[in-house]
């Protein structure tokens, strides 16, 4: 239902019942190893192009998702999913494997939560039972589309972020155990001018900010209603800019823990990744991997995931244009948890 | 959350004009140690000149050669060792602190070169090396001549530059 200008909020609340996480190499250097299921210590994945093993990494985060709960593909009745390459071809190969009604959405790195909240809204409305959420980044098929050829020696500013490798599924039921979707808050574009893409954390900045402040206003919440509000790839340059926003706002977003996926992924001090995380994988694998686990554990009570996308092209950069950006939010809340 | 009745809070949404972001964002962003980088460039772009200059110097040595006939096959020796290391997934991540120390020799031209044919190999040999393989490289190229044309043209007008 919707709720104030930009919110759903669900009557019924649809569960996720099943999550799965694949990673790269990188990923599984960092401190939330252990909350992925599998880690491949090479960033080739065993296949012949980068694409791929990307596309390796989605399928099995889905199929890894499905049997976990003993569900087939024929449980299913929507696969909603996105990655960053040019017409989604990891998820379109992905979904020809998986032939199951498929809607492929973008929303660059917001893509998880974007996925998640469409799914969410499909099961809570009853136009579907079951349905499956992934999104997957891959670091090279990124750096090769977006930026230089994977082994070109150009050096990157303290500002880039790297993007990771990795594949994150849900499965969200009506029924079931796991965290519950309360609600999912639906971002707009936002762009304040900045047109350098090495600095994305800073042009997503502004519209992390703009979805959390909507989200607390339509919910009628404060930042303390929640344990844990992360964002998802600001990274360190990007995460206290955010903070600085909010609080010039009057948000006391100090009263809770706010963290961003793209610093929690990685040792941002000592793994050679810059300012930290990106990608659309990177809220997908750190959300159904580390939160989902936490959420489970009772460790927290209620997380809002706001997954921050710059929506630029290398094509949009090149003809000079400032980056779009855009951020969705879900909250989410752990089992027994009024 | 509690359920008692709290009064609604409603936060304003920024009024940050774009230009006022940007003026803020710029003083957020981590500085690029700049003197650093000219020293790792100076260092290493040497280093690699040196190395260079010695390659010369065992040409000259060991097969008589003067040292026009020695530059070829030097730069050809570096140009092989560049790929060789670009090939093994070495030269990106040396130059992440060599900079421009890696980047304006001999063998960063090499590495834009094959780097860019590696990575499209997977389209095929035509469309994909054959075509994309200088797709860093190109403007050097194309700059480099029309800059040549520009020089050859002082030559000749005021017999100056050129050589």
């Amino acid at each position: 239902m919707l709720t104030g200008q930009q919110t759903w909020k669900f009557e019924r609340q649809p569960h996720i019942i099943s999550t799965a996480t694949i990673v790269g190499p990188d990923e599984a250097k960092g401190p939330l190893k252990d909350s992925f299921d599998k880690c491949y210590d090479s960033l080739d994945i065993n296949e012949k192009t980068w694409e791929k093993a990307e596309r390796q990494l989605l399928s099995e985060a889905t199929s890894l998702a499905l049997t976990k709960k003993n569900l087939t593909k024929d449980d299913l009745q929507i696969y909603v999913g996105g990655d960053l390459l040019n017409q989604i071809i990891t998820n379109n190969f992905v979904a020809r494997e998986l032939g199951i009604p498929y809607l492929g959405v973008f929303g660059a790195c917001s893509t998880s939560m974007e996925a998640l909240a469409i799914v969410a809204q499909l099961v809570s409305t009853g136009a579907v039972k079951k349905g499956m959420a992934a999104a997957s980044s891959h670091n090279c098929t990124v750096e090769k589309q977006f930026r230089y050829p994977t082994e070109y020696g150009a050096q990157k500013p303290p500002t880039a972020q790297y993007t990771i490798t990795g594949a994150g599924a849900a499965v969200i039921a009506l029924d079931g155990d796991g965290p519950a979707i309360e609600a999912a808050t639906i971002g707009k574009v936002i762009d304040l001018g900045i047109t350098d893409p090495f600095n994305m954390g800073a042009a997503m900045a502004p519209a992390a900010v703009d979805t959390i402040i909507a989200h607390m206003n339509d919910m009628n919440r404060t930042p303390k209603d929640y344990d844990l509000i992360v964002t998802g790839d600001l990274a360190s340059v990007g995460h206290p800019i955010a903070t600085d926003l909010l609080l010039k706002e009057q948000v006391p977003i100090q009263t809770t823990q706010f963290d961003d996926c793209g610093l929690m992924i990685y040792n941002v001090s000592e793994q050679p990744v810059q300012a930290g995380g990106s990608g659309a994988g990177c809220s997908a694998v750190v959300t159904y991997g580390h939160l989902v686990d936490e959420l489970n554990k009772g460790h927290l009570r209620r997380v809002l995931v706001v997954a921050t996308g710059a929506l630029l092209s290398p094509l949009s950069f090149q003809q000079g244009e400032s980056i779009p950006c855009i951020a969705h939010a879900v909250a989410l809340k752990g089992k027994g948890v009024d | 959350m509690s359920k008692q009745k709290r009064k609604p809070t409603k936060y304003s949404k920024s009024n940050l004009s774009a230009v006022e972001y940007q003026n803020f964002a710029k003083t957020k962003e981590p500085p690029r140690s700049l003197l650093k980088n000219c020293i790792m460039a100076f260092l290493i772009g040497g280093a690699i000149c040196c190395a260079g200059q010695g390659i010369t110097e065992l040409y000259m040595y060991i097969f008589k050669m003067s040292k026009e006939q020695a530059s070829d096959p030097t730069v050809a020796t570096l140009i092989l060792i560049s790929v060789i290391l670009t090939s093994l997934g070495i030269y990106d991540r040396f130059a992440q602190f060599a900079g421009a120390g890696s980047a304006v020799p001999v063998t960063g031209f090499a590495n834009s070169v094959c780097s860019a044919a590696l990575e499209h190999r997977s389209e095929g040999l035509v469309l994909g090396v054959g075509g994309n393989m200088f797709k860093l490289a190109g403007s050097v190229i194309v700059f480099g001549t029309v800059a040549a044309f520009f020089v050859g043209i002082a030559y000749i007008v005021f017999g100056i530059g050129g050589h």
